[in-house]
């Protein structure tokens, strides 16, 4: 291997490294705030990068029919639950929320489909339809199980993912796309090349980052979502409720999809379940984290991106074996670092029963 | 259920299996043969997730194993599918039992997760590697052969897979009933209580996790010779969650569960193929798609399963009294009345910020029934549990019968004659009142899984048996042996747990608040079984903060409050004692 | 004038166990009431069910209206506000944060929200030197004024208190329960449930005593304090 070129797979490396970055933050906010292992997460970030695909040829994107879909089954769980709690006065509230509200990118996707459009406008177009799916996905499958262990959630979570990945499929077909490329600016820094994508792509996750800590440190509704990740029965104290800050958590994990399905996009040929693999890798790096730390988790993500590159290098094809192979011994040393009965005991005695 | 008496469920059940084949049409038949491959591969999953708490995602890659292992001997080397099976199974252990020695530590949603990383991996392994034909698969697979006989057609392969399977539930249903098979469904619902038992959790969850793997194993070889050709496919995620699925939807711990749920969702599929091609040309992602939908509504509506449903329906049968058999072996000896059994010297533990346990030291004599009183907070839990090994102190040292056991796991000092019950009434729910007692005989007893699954545990279970009847009676349970333990109140509770804890033949008990929440009845009924305790010679230790409860049945006590030992003396002395008053009832004037 | 909380035939179960069993009990506003009694009496379930975080059956009246519609955070936004045993603070985020989410549902009143504020650094004054420190680094008396500053956060007109003086020293205990009586000057009602039966009934105007689930005594606090049975049981006469 020449300099050159592990020059280059470092590029490589921190660029998707920088994408699964973006994921795996999503993946531990969501796990902290709501105890939901989000592994459909990966499908919603490939649904942002084929709906962006599908846009740029303008074809009608089948993310619509997902949102109107899930739109549909968010309102009537949500009538359905405010009608039985005999709290009937909520519903118009609730139908603007789940119904109409969803609705607004989908209307604004279905006109501008099918024609030519700036390349802003088409991602602006993908965010903004992206953003419903989560916090969806979060009213129909997780929130009537707010009180279920976190292994019947991550199994909910699991079988999501298929329902998800199976629609993706329908949607998208079987063929694999890449988006147009964000900028091909190229930089030669001495012996160096640099595309302008990656750098774009770095600086966006850099700079996303920055975004979600400052909401984090300095917003009231990011410390509510804090609180409810650290005590959820202290946040219900102070009147913060756990499917506020759980629908909060969901949308900006939403949100980090999209960003990170219009990065990728361009990067490398996506398939219908392309996403999922992401959100695995991204996964990888957040479990070196240990679920429960955001820089660890950058850390780790870059690590994996870092590591993807170098052993694709070697074998392309068995790369996939690679990744998730080096998860067992990170588990284990994560395990490691634990000692499980202390654990259960601490538990009860400091933490709340709830 | 002592000796067999099969419900009259099982026996329409197997007539209605033996018929099958002259009654119904062979692609029926080869449907069936499906279902019972998978209920195999379920059923170690029954065990595993059901029973022993422990979710995998990545049993389809074991099956996946098994198969490879076989087509890779019998099509690519020729050689006989027995061997193939001996191979299937050598592969599955082997891998089953790194895995599980590596993964098994974590707790929680850890380990679940790392199932679905190497059933990944292992996918992506078997779709690149030459020899297994990469994604194509190895085909021309022989058929299995008894003898003379070749298990070609559909229906020789229906009976012999049903008789595998049923043998092999057979052989389930006993180790259940055992003493190892009582040991892995106590797995599920935390690991403090189990190890107060002596039993080596670790070992357990790996023994359940290895034997899972072993099932997938031998269904995935008779996957391999039913098929006669194997491609990764069936062995991804996907499939591992299928087979999650036909585990929870039969009903998770639930043996027959794994036939019921293989056998609903083989049929809904087939179902589904039936009717979607027509209505649209997504009919396999569809199939998909509703069966991820399907899932969550099970999840969130019926988690339990359809069998615990049906046996609804099924005529009940009334518990019989269990044979009874010769008394356990008792413990060697008991301490002797000069030697203090437990002695605490300067325990201090801190949490955080916080010093619950500072610098403490007291010892508890042979035959006395002592009292670690303090009120709220006072970080008399905290020591029982370094005293129990479930927390290690920051400094000090706890001899137990002249031994150090400071830094000793919890289950090796209860197997020294320790037991304990705790402050949080721990129970198995779902395990009968029996079952539970008889967790507590487990480091009397040695039966292994294999003695357990044949059956030739019969004496030592009887034996065992008695012990829990007896203990049971001590505490005024026994006529209730059969019923589930949740379904007791928190005081009858607490004494099953006291119960369990004598059925270990301990030396020193240590009860952990045991009167809390109970009513004057109860807390008298207590009061008299540990006075009973004392005068046959046990050791006791009991922590509380209820006075009156304790002034007039305890020989000393010791006071705690803020972590520090406040005082120590006869219960007169304790009483007049004006720290002790201004700790417990300090004014704000 | 009618009763700021009242409570008829509440009974409430704790997993498979009645807790409590028909208590009734009634506060008037401005009135400090303890409820007494041994552990296991129910007194935290008690607390628990009237902020909603426990199903309960029976009538529970808070300023005229039923609250068993209410869910745990309605019940705060009208003013009751609940300190549990466990403080259940955030103990990874700062002691200014901790009174910052106090105000949470009072996101809207940023001027009477930065008042309450001040006055709480004024009765407070250990947690405003100590407000960028972690709060699971406070000690056990520090971490209690903080999860009452934190509950006067949010602006209860009713405050239900759960064992203020759990684990604490008698000196903090004195400053604690002072600081409790000053509360009153707020406007702030007060049901408190201790075991440190002296400290309560010192303080209370009026109190229940709790056994298993049933009140068994009830009355002025100073008369309580020389009924021979609760003498007897809880503040050091025979058998104590």
């Amino acid at each position: 291997m020449t300099p050159e070129i592990a020059l280059l797979l470092v590029q490589d490396g921190i660029s998707t490294g920088a994408i699964y970055v973006l994921v795996g933050l999503g993946i531990v906010l969501v796990f902290l705030v709501t105890r939901v292992i989000f592994v459909p997460f990966g499908d919603v970030v490939g649904y942002a990068a084929l709906t962006l695909a599908a846009l740029q040829m303008k074809q009608m994107p089948g993310t619509v029919w997902l949102v109107l879909t899930l739109a549909l089954m968010a309102t009537a769980t949500e009538v359905h639950a405010l009608l039985r709690q005999d709290r009937s006065h909520r519903v118009p509230k609730a139908l603007m929320l789940y119904g109409l509200l969803p609705l607004l990118p989908v209307l604004l996707v279905w006109l501008a489909a099918g024609r030519e459009l700036p390349m802003l406008v088409g991602i602006a177009l993908t965010c903004a339809i992206t953003l419903p799916i989560s916090p969806l996905l979060y009213r129909v499958a997780f929130r009537p199980l707010a009180d279920a262990s976190v292994l019947v959630l991550l199994i909910v979570a699991v079988a999501v993912h298929f329902a998800m990945s199976g629609l993706a499929l329908v949607f998208f077909g079987p063929e694999g796309f890449r988006t147009e490329p964000l900028t091909r600016a190229f930089f030669n820094l001495g012996a160096v090349g640099v595309s302008g994508q990656s750098i774009l792509i770095v600086a966006s996750s850099a700079i996303i980052s920055l975004l979600l800590f400052a909401f984090f440190e300095h917003t009231l509704a990011g410390k509510a979502l804090r609180a409810t990740a650290v005590n959820r029965v202290g946040a219900r104290l102070v009147g913060i409720q756990p499917s506020t800050t759980g629908a909060t958590a969901f949308l900006l994990a939403s949100a980090l999809a999209g960003i990170s399905g219009i990065l990728i996009g361009p990067v490398t040929t996506l398939y219908y379940d392309s996403g999922f693999l992401i959100g695995l890798k991204a996964f990888v790096g957040a479990i070196i984290g240990g679920l429960v730390s955001y820089p660890a988790t950058a850390v780790g993500a870059m690590l994996v991106g870092l590591f993807e590159s170098y052993a694709s290098f070697f074998d392309s094809s068995l790369k996939e074996v690679f990744v998730f192979g080096a998860l067992i011994p990170i588990l284990v040393w994560q395990s490691m670092r634990k000692g499980s009965i202390e654990e259960e005991i601490e538990e009860e005695e400091h933490e709340g029963r709830a | 259920m002592r000796r067999w008496r099969p419900h009259p469920a099982t026996i329409l059940a197997v007539a209605f299996i033996a018929i099958a084949p002259a009654i119904l049409q062979s692609f029926t038949i080869t449907l069936m043969n499906y279902i019972g491959i998978y209920a195999l591969a379920a059923l170690g999953l029954v065990l595993l997730t059901g029973c022993g708490g422990l979710t995998s995602f990545g049993q389809a890659a074991f099956v996946g194993i098994g198969a490879y292992a076989t087509a890779w001997y019998t099509s690519v080397h020729g050689g006989s599918p027995w061997i193939g099976l001996v191979l299937a199974l050598a592969f599955t252990g082997l891998i089953a039992t790194v895995l599980g020695a590596a993964t098994l530590r974590l707790g929680g949603h850890f380990l679940p997760l790392s199932t679905i990383a190497w059933g990944i991996a292992i996918f992506f392994l078997f779709g690149n590697i030459d020899a297994l034909g990469r994604y194509s698969g190895l085909s021309g697979i022989p058929p299995i052969s008894l003898g003379p006989l070749s298990l070609a057609d559909t229906t020789a392969n229906y009976f012999f897979i049903w008789a595998v399977l049923g043998a092999v539930m057979l052989l389930s249903r006993n180790l259940l009933d055992s003493r190892q098979g009582r040991a892995i469904r106590s797995l599920r619902g935390g690991t403090a209580m189990v190890e107060s038992l002596a039993i080596g959790s670790f070992r357990m969850r790996l023994a359940v996790f290895v034997l899972a793997g072993l099932l997938a194993g031998l269904s995935g070889w008779l996957y391999a010779h039913l098929q006669r050709y194997v491609s990764p496919a069936p062995f991804d995620i996907r499939p591992g969650i299928e087979l999650l699925l036909m585990a929870l939807v039969g009903g998770a711990g639930q043996i027959a569960g794994a036939v019921v749920g293989a056998a609903i969702v083989v049929l809904l599929k087939n179902i589904l193929q039936d009717v979607l091609p027509p209505i649209t040309r997504y009919s396999a992602q569809l199939e998909v798609v509703f069966f991820g939908i399907l899932f969550v509504v099970l999840l969130q509506r019926a988690r339990g399963g359809v069998v615990p449903m049906l046996r609804r329906f099924l005529p009940r049968r009334d518990p019989r009294k269990p044979a009874l058999g010769p008394p356990l072996p008792r413990r060697a000896q008991a301490a002797s009345a000069a030697w203090p059994v437990l002695r605490i010297e300067g325990a201090t533990r801190s949490f955080g910020a916080l010093v619950a346990v500072n610098d403490v030291s007291f010892e508890v004599r042979s035959h006395e029934l002592l009292a670690l009183i303090g009120p709220n907070g006072a970080g008399k839990s905290t020591l029982l549990n370094l005293i129990t090994g479930t927390l290690k102190p920051d400094a000090g040292r706890v001899v137990f019968l002249g031994d150090d056991v400071t830094h000793l796991q919890p289950r090796h000092i209860a197997a020294k004659g320790m037991g304990r019950t705790f402050q949080h009434v721990k129970l198995r729910p779902n395990m009968t009142l029996l079952d539970n007692v008889l967790l507590g005989t487990y480091c009397r007893t040695r039966s292994g899984l294999l003695t357990g699954a044949l059956r030739l545990d019969r004496p030592e279970e009887k034996s065992a048996r008695a012990e829990a009847l007896r203990q049971l009676e001590r505490v005024g349970l026994a006529d209730r042996f059969a019923e589930v333990a949740g379904n007791l109140p928190l005081g009858q509770q607490r004494l099953l747990e006291v119960a369990r804890a004598l059925a270990a033949d301990p030396v020193l008990v240590v009860l952990d608040e045991p009167a809390a929440g109970l009513r004057q009845l109860e807390k008298r009924t207590l009061s008299d079984l540990l006075r009973s305790l004392r005068s046959e010679g046990m050791t006791i230790v009991l922590v509380e903060h209820d006075m009156d409860f304790v002034m007039n049945l305890v020989d000393r006590i010791v006071v705690m409050d803020f972590g520090v030992k406040l005082a120590e003396g006869l219960p007169a002395q304790i009483r007049a004692d004006a720290r002790v008053q201004e700790a417990y009832l300090g004014g704000v004037a | 004038m009618s009763a700021l909380l009242s409570v008829e035939d509440l009974h409430v179960c704790y997993g498979k166990v009645e807790a409590v069993s028909g208590v009734s009990l009634e506060m008037q506003a401005g009135q400090i009431v303890t409820v007494i009694g041994p552990n296991g009496a129910g007194k935290t379930t008690l607390l628990a069910a009237l902020m909603g975080l426990l199903p309960a059956k029976g009538e529970t009246r808070y300023d005229g209206s039923d609250l068993s519609g209410l869910t745990t955070e309605e019940r705060v936004r009208r003013g009751i506000c609940l300190v549990p045993e466990r403080r259940e603070l955030f103990t990874e985020m700062t002691v200014a944060d901790n009174l910052v989410l106090g105000a949470y549902t009072r996101w809207n009143e940023r001027a009477s929200v930065e008042r309450d504020l001040q006055d709480v650094h004024a009765r407070f004054p250990r947690l405003f030197e100590r407000r960028t420190q972690l709060a699971g680094t406070l000690s056990g008396g520090e971490r209690q004024m903080l999860a009452l500053g934190r509950a006067l956060m949010t602006k209860p007109r009713l405050l239900l208190l759960d064992e203020p003086s759990l684990g604490l020293a008698p000196l903090i205990v004195r400053e604690i329960f002072r600081i409790i009586t000053g509360l009153r000057e707020l406007g702030v009602s007060i049901l408190l449930v201790e075991q440190n039966a002296r400290a309560a009934l010192e303080t209370a105007d009026f109190g229940y005593v709790l056994e298993t689930g049933c009140i068994v005594l009830g009355g002025k606090a100073a008369d309580l304090v020389h009924d021979p049975r609760v003498i007897a049981s809880y503040l050091g006469g025979k058998g104590n």
